[in-house]
């Protein structure tokens, strides 16, 4: 129920717009809830579009494992220090 | 996108989990807890739990919004669909037990009861079929709310109406938060719920409780990581918020979908199967929308249910008290083919999500 499954959109027509879920098919949903452009990548959830997800995002949650991990390393290292 | 292979990267999955045995070794027992259902399933697919220190217990919660909709609301349903109103409703309802008897069954005694995607498809029926009355069943936490809001806010056409049953997560955590003998040391909080209402309403779990609360996603790592997090809070001895979904929900939340949701619904308390009732949990429509609130229009309130049958022990897995396989019931009189309880129905259910990992008892 409370999933939900990024796609990126390839046509809007008002509150309506054309998604495609990654496997080349095309689904409408309603994207009333968000501000998305043709080639941004939302969030759907039951048919509605409840954020977008952009690349930079992404990376930025790579970025703070990374930080994570190298925080806890750098912790361990002066430990043993 | 490209990036996506790099959320399953094993070699960053194994460096997170040294990490969590190395602050784990620390600690004594801790139990965190999250309320979702995907993240039960992440967590039970790729087998978190086998990759977690002895000492660290995951516990899920109250995070399945179909096996909390207590069996009155269920009963509601039925009532409707048995006058002979097409009752619409998600795929997962139509199999959850009420008092006597599921919207399954009274379809099978020939109401007329239409599983559908979302509400935009139960909206677009009733424009079709203007000689018959339509009611969408709508359940659901924070994620699922705006969507209705989006349709309630149309106005759409007078033989439409909507039998609201949202419930809201906070004041769930709060409960769970609450009960001592639960114990609970953080909280995973929901991806999805979060990238609607922000970070905001989590506030008050460090704060009021010294409770590290992490909103995460739903990629294996982003459990891993958010067990870490909370491990490293407790470490520090420092409770706070932290997000570790960031690519997804942002601190504000959903703005647009929580405006809408401020106009369309008011906060009520809410009833919980198992649970009962709990304060400000719950969405019904405006006075300036009830002429699409079903209950009103048709004149149907059942008050009290049968929530709980004999021998389940939905009540005490819904908030995590035990696990699936601690119920006598589960995988014995209860499986995914003859549910006894709401659990084992919803693909979200905890122990429908577990009976995917464990055979079927020998009778």
């Amino acid at each position: 129920m409370c999933l939900a499954i990024p796609a990126k959109i390839v046509n809007i027509k008002g509150d309506s717009a054309q998604v495609d879920f990654g496997g080349g098919v095309l689904r409408e949903v309603n994207v009333a809830l968000v501000d998305a452009k043709i080639g941004e990548y939302v969030l759907v959830h039951a048919g509605y579009a409840i954020q977008v997800l952009s690349e930079e995002e992404a990376q930025e949650t790579l970025r703070l494992w990374s930080e994570v991990l190298e925080a806890a390393e750098a912790e361990i290292a002066s430990m043993k220090t | 996108m490209v990036e996506k292979l790099r959320f399953r990267d094993a070699t960053l999955a194994k460096r997170v989990v040294e990490k969590i045995h190395k602050l784990a070794s620390k600690q004594r027992t801790v139990k965190i807890c999250h309320v979702c259902g995907t993240h039960e399933w992440t967590i039970t697919h790729y087998g978190l739990r086998s990759l977690l220190p002895a000492n660290v217990e995951v516990i899920a919660g109250p995070g399945c919004p179909v096996c909390i909709v207590p069996a009155s609301e269920i009963d509601e349903a039925i009532q409707l669909a048995l006058k002979g109103i097409v009752v619409t409703c998600f795929g997962d309802v139509l199999r959850v037990p009420g008092s006597k008897m599921s919207l399954l069954d009274a379809k099978a005694e020939g109401a007329d009861v239409r599983v559908v995607y979302g509400v935009g498809d139960a909206v677009k029926m009733a424009e079709k079929e203007p000689d018959k009355q339509f009611v969408f069943f709508a359940i659901g936490f924070e994620t699922t709310a705006p969507s209705t809001a989006v349709e309630v806010v149309k106005k759409p056409p007078e033989n439409m109406s909507f039998l609201v049953s949202h419930r809201l997560i906070p004041p769930a955590m709060k409960l769970l938060v609450e009960m001592k003998d639960l114990s609970l040391n953080g909280f995973i909080a929901p991806g999805h719920v979060s990238t609607i209402i922000g970070l905001k309403p989590y506030e008050v779990f460090p704060r009021l409780y010294n409770m590290p609360t992490v909103v995460a996603g739903f990629e294996p790592l982003d459990i891993l990581f958010g067990v870490y997090m909370i491990l490293r809070q407790l470490k520090e001895g420092k409770s706070r918020l932290e997000n570790e979904y960031v690519r997804a929900v942002l601190p504000e939340g959903n703005v647009k979908a929580q405006k809408l949701m401020r106009k369309v619904f008011e906060v009520e308390n809410g009833k919980w199967r198992g649970l009962g009732t709990i304060p400000n949990s719950a969405f019904k429509l405006r006075s300036s929308y009830e002429t699409y609130d079903s209950r009103l229009k048709y004149g149907v309130k059942i008050e009290h249910g049968v929530d709980v049958r004999p021998g389940c022990k939905c009540h005490l897995v819904i908030i995590g008290k035990i696990k699936p396989t601690e119920c006598p019931l589960f995988m014995k009189a209860c499986t995914p083919q003859n549910p006894v309880g709401p659990c084992m129905v919803s693909m979200e259910g905890t122990c429908r999500i577990w009976a995917r990992t464990t055979r079927r008892a020998e009778s």
